[in-house]
């Protein structure tokens, strides 16, 4: 056991010696790849931060006032790109409404009034959580309803498949297996097993 | 036959004749909680006339139409002759709702199609249109003489829809 573990160490030291001189031998070329590398990143860094500046937003002066618009806007479907929320969206709409959001909360407006003034002119559909009332309780219940049913009929088949007799059901492999004339051989092979 | 056999066969039908409405539905067609309601109170300048006013006051009493378009939008386009034939008829005059749109290039577009319009309003910044609940350019309203919408067509009017929805109510609301 111990001479298995030498050996295993000696294997890995020479491993590692054959490839710190491949490295060796390899290194004008990783040098190269990673110039190239750092100078892809750089580009990419660079047209990123590029895009970033293009697309900065009127920010609200008050970083706080701005959490609460995108909170609200993550609650609104545009209707442009209807899997879109308002928040994620870079959609004229989307960005009319996200300036519509922000100048209302600057007014002091809170955000049930803002919702409001969302479903006044969009209706429920706006909503991504729209609210529970007759036209869209079968959105909300349904899924339960399908879960109760489901559930119910499981009950219901394994109750009555408890109270049927044996000979109701096909036997199993291992019965048919005891049944036959090797059923001795069959047994002591089970508790060899 | 077992009749429990005819279970998920029934379910089956169930669940295909839903889909199959599902189908039929048009998910862009958002409908409007506006429909019923008095129209949103606009006051805005004219395309033509920047120093020209046009409000919601200036038209009650009469039945219009209000038709959204910009000159960036392609659907409008294709409306486009249809709207000015219609204007030809002149039963109800049509207002326009240049929305989001550059005063040239909206008056531009109109000098080369036609303009079908009695006036147009110049929201530059989509406000009336936010107030109107509109979010696929070109969109219809009918607005009847106590100033309530009765009507929204979302996309580009087409020959049937003119025909056989707006026409009829426009005959209504006049008689």
């Amino acid at each position: 056991m111990r001479d298995h573990r030498l050996m295993r160490q000696g294997l890995g030291a020479r491993s590692w010696r054959l490839l710190v001189s491949r490295w060796r031998l390899s290194r004008t070329f990783l040098q190269q790849s990673l110039g190239w590398m750092f100078g892809l990143l750089l580009a990419v860094g660079v047209s990123v931060s590029a895009a970033q500046v293009k697309e900065a937003t009127p920010v609200a002066a008050d970083p706080v006032q701005e959490a609460r618009m995108m909170a609200l806007a993550a609650e609104l479907r545009c209707l442009v790109c209807q899997n879109q929320t308002i928040a994620d969206s870079h959609a004229g709409l989307a960005v009319d409404l996200r300036q519509q959001i922000r100048q209302q909360l600057a007014q002091g407006q809170n955000e049930r009034q803002i919702m409001d003034y969302m479903t006044d002119r969009y209706g429920d559909f706006v909503r991504y959580r729209p609210p529970f009332k007759a036209s869209t309780a079968l959105l909300w219940v349904g899924p339960v309803i399908l879960l109760v049913l489901a559930l119910g009929s499981l009950i219901v088949v394994l109750r009555r498949r408890h109270r049927l007799g044996d000979e109701a059901f096909d036997p199993d492999l291992d019965a048919e297996v005891e049944a036959s004339p090797n059923a001795h051989a069959a047994s002591e092979r089970k508790t060899a097993l | 036959m077992n009749p429990r056999l005819l279970w998920p066969l029934g379910i089956f039908i169930v669940l295909a004749g839903f889909l199959a409405a599902g189908l039929g539905l048009n998910p862009r067609e958002v409908p409007s909680p506006l429909l019923g309601k008095p129209a949103p109170a606009f006051s805005a300048p004219t395309l033509h006339a920047p120093d020209r006013v046009l409000s919601k006051q200036d038209l009650l009493g009469k039945v219009w139409v209000l038709n959204v378009w910009a000159s960036w939008c392609g659907a409008c386009r294709d409306e486009h002759p249809l709207l000015v034939a219609y204007s030809r008829t002149a039963a109800v005059p049509v207002y326009g709702l240049n929305y989001k749109d550059q005063r040239a290039d909206g008056l531009a577009w109109l000098n080369q199609l036609g303009n079908p319009y009695a006036a147009s309003l110049f929201d530059v910044d989509g406000r009336i249109g936010i107030d109107y609940g509109v979010y696929g350019v070109p969109e219809t309203f009918v607005i009847d003489k106590a100033g309530v919408i009765r009507y929204k067509h979302i996309g580009p009017i087409t020959p049937q829809v003119l025909r056989d929805k707006i026409e009829p109510l426009l005959r209504q609301l006049n008689a």
